[in-house]
């Protein structure tokens, strides 16, 4: 299977002042060629670490001890900042939650666009046309005159439109779309699914798409990778990810999803206890603590990856025998 | 029946929008904007409504309005049968009715502890507590924290503990009515539930009434009891719960209802694609303001405006169509 994006090993450690926090620990990913990969995760399990790592984009504070980040076949962490410059933009894109912070508010959208062509050999005008272009693939109305719009012109369905466009300009082999829905409403949700879908078919691209909205993730992806405070526990086609999760966080999360449940309820579940201290993460298992199934050897011993299934695997000690 | 706590008739929020120079030679109707035109809503003792709709909608505003936060222009509303819409005693009324806040750690201010966040309010209205430290044990107590939170400041807050400090300040002044706006937005699943038991546990005790402001469909049916869905300013469609959602009467409210993802990769979705953007405020549509929108729109839809009327044969939804849908019609083309 060719990867778009391969991830194998990475740790990421933040020095802070309470110590050195173990913010991403043995982390392996895998986005093949031309799918859309989800990952699910909540606050502090390290979605944006990830992202920055493979952008290279980490903070001054940061260091990767450990793994390898392969984007088409290159590993991203040999490069010198020159070469990692030029794939930026090309080979790896990214759309942000809020379409506001990726646009520049003083400058046309028109201008902004055909900025970000400056590696192009081609003239202003050919720019200027597949700008236009490709605002009409996002389905903007009218793409001509709203080359000419600010960002504060358009609502913010458009704006992200506009940012999804501008990411897929020069054909990315991965776009990162770091919950690109998060901001949105119902209606508007499932426009931008509905194009990202679309457009993915035609350009082939694969998308890494983070979201912890797990209807959306669902619906669009076809495989799904499961965080939880700094480490992947589980992976695999969407289908055995939410209908057979091997590793008992997948299966509290999935519970807990107000969208699962339909019968009227005065108390919701939710699971118990915060997220561990990663400037000491605990020996064994991430989520013993507060895992309803934890038993001794889960404090002790890190649980190893299981493979549950094909192309499906979770760490836990009992992944096996849990599902 | 006895007088709802919270009454609104014909409410209107107005903003201007050009001003200055250009302000003066623009028409009347090009200077200002209703984004909230003519709501009518009641809330009774005890009682959760939640109010839906897209972005810019009015949501957020219409709860601003019913707290003082900004202007009512026009219509009106009544609380505890005070009026809210002429000289309105807002500081009394704001003792009784809370608002907390869409952003849950912004907003607390991040410089005062947890303890006098949550001590503010009696400050604010000048209330003297004999025992502050046992005070705020307890209504931390009551939101479900630990009193080891006390001393933390909100940047050392996750965004569920932060919500729940904003409930615990909302409790207080032991207030009748509690305006959330999005009280679950931005927080993980698996804090969205803690949050919403805590709601439902807050109503139980203290018979609290609310107005949940919120785009999250999935969350309503856990905790209101009557659900409005506005769009452009104005409700279209009102209901129980239960009703609203099996049978949408509404084009909208039915599309909205048929948007919000599965979290099953096997569901089946019969979407229903919405034409064009979201209108502006400020060339409002004639006739329906749905009709560009509507996949269903006829004709007269464009030349007529429907009010919100009740829906024949279910005495409690009221919707603003002229051709609703009725109870478990398949909609065609």
């Amino acid at each position: 299977m060719k990867a778009a994006l391969d991830i194998r090993n990475l740790s990421v450690d933040y020095h802070t002042r309470a110590g050195r926090l173990r913010a991403l620990r043995n982390v392996d990913l895998l986005v093949p060629a031309g799918e859309v990969v989800g990952l699910v995760g909540e606050s502090g399990c390290g979605k944006s670490t990830l992202i920055s790592a493979v952008l290279r984009l980490l903070a001054e504070n940061a260091e990767v001890p450990d793994g390898e980040i392969f984007l088409d076949g290159t590993d991203l962490l040999a490069l010198s900042d020159a070469e990692m410059r030029l794939r930026r933009g090309r080979e790896v894109s990214v759309v942000f939650q809020d379409p506001m912070t990726g646009l520049n508010p003083v400058l046309t959208i028109g201008r902004q666009m055909i900025d970000i062509q400056h590696r192009e050999a081609l003239s202003r005008a050919a720019k200027r046309k597949r700008a236009v272009d490709m605002l009409a693939r996002v389905r903007i109305s009218d793409p001509a005159s709203r080359m000419d719009a600010y960002p504060h012109e358009l609502s913010g369905g458009m704006r992200q439109r506009v940012a999804i466009a501008m990411a897929l300009m020069m054909n990315p082999k991965l776009l990162i779309a770091d919950e690109p829905t998060t901001a949105l409403d119902a209606t508007l949700e499932v426009q931008i699914i509905e194009l990202l879908q679309e457009l993915q078919g035609e350009i082939g691209c694969a998308i890494l798409f983070i979201s912890h909205h797990l209807g959306v993730i669902a619906e669009l992806c076809q495989r799904v990778v499961v965080m939880y405070a700094g480490s992947a526990v589980e992976e695999g086609r969407v289908r055995d990810i939410f209908h057979t999760p091997a590793h008992p966080y997948t299966k509290a999360l999935l519970d807990c999803d107000p969208g699962r449940i339909k019968d009227r309820r005065q108390t919701l579940p939710s699971i118990p206890g915060s997220l561990p201290d990663l400037t000491s993460p605990p020996p064994g298992c991430i989520f013993a603590a507060r895992c309803a199934n934890a038993e001794a050897k889960c404090g002790a011993m890190r649980p190893p990856r299981v493979d549950t299934a094909p192309e499906h695997w979770a760490t836990c000690h009992f992944a096996e025998t849990a599902r | 029946m006895s007088e709802p706590l919270l009454k609104a008739e014909d409410l209107h929020v107005r903003f201007s929008v050009a001003r200055g120079i250009k302000g003066l030679f623009a028409d009347r109707e090009r200077r200002t904007i209703d984004a909230v035109a003519g709501v009518s809503l009641e809330i009774r003792e005890g009682e959760c409504l939640a109010i839906v709709g897209e972005s810019g909608s009015g949501k957020t505003t219409l709860a601003r309005a019913l707290n003082g936060l900004t202007p009512i222009a026009g219509g009106k509303a009544w609380f505890a049968g005070g009026p809210l819409h002429e000289n309105a005693n807002w500081p009394a009324v704001r003792r009784q009715t809370v608002m907390i806040f869409q952003d849950p750690v912004g907003s607390l201010s991040p410089r005062m502890t947890v303890r006098s966040l949550i001590l503010e309010p009696f400050r604010i209205h000048g209330i003297a507590i004999g025992e502050p430290a046992q005070k705020a044990r307890e209504l931390l107590a009551a939101a479900g924290l630990s009193q080891e939170f006390l001393d933390r400041y909100p940047h050392q807050l996750s965004g569920g503990q932060a919500r729940r400090v904003g409930v615990a300040r909302a409790l207080a002044l032991n207030p009748a009515l509690l305006l959330a706006d999005e009280p679950t937005a931005g927080l993980d699943v698996s804090v969205q539930g803690e949050i919403l038991t805590l709601l439902n546990k807050l109503r139980g005790e203290l018979g609290l009434a609310m107005l949940i402001i919120t785009h999250n469909l999935n969350i309503i049916r856990h905790v209101a009891d009557r659900i409005g869905v506005m769009y452009l300013g104005r409700l279209v469609e009102t209901g129980p719960v239960e009703e609203v959602f099996a049978s949408p009467a509404h084009p909208y409210t039915r599309t909205l209802l048929a948007a919000n993802p599965e979290p099953d990769p096997n569901a089946k979705l019969e979407r229903i694609a919405l034409k064009g953007e979201v209108p502006s405020l400020l060339a409002r549509p004639k006739g329906c303001e749905f009709h560009p929108r509507c996949p269903w729109s006829r004709e007269d839809c464009a030349a007529r405006a429907p009010d919100l009327a009740p829906v024949a044969g279910r005495e409690q939804c009221k919707a603003r169509c002229l051709y609703p849908f009725s109870t478990g019609e398949t909609p065609g083309e």
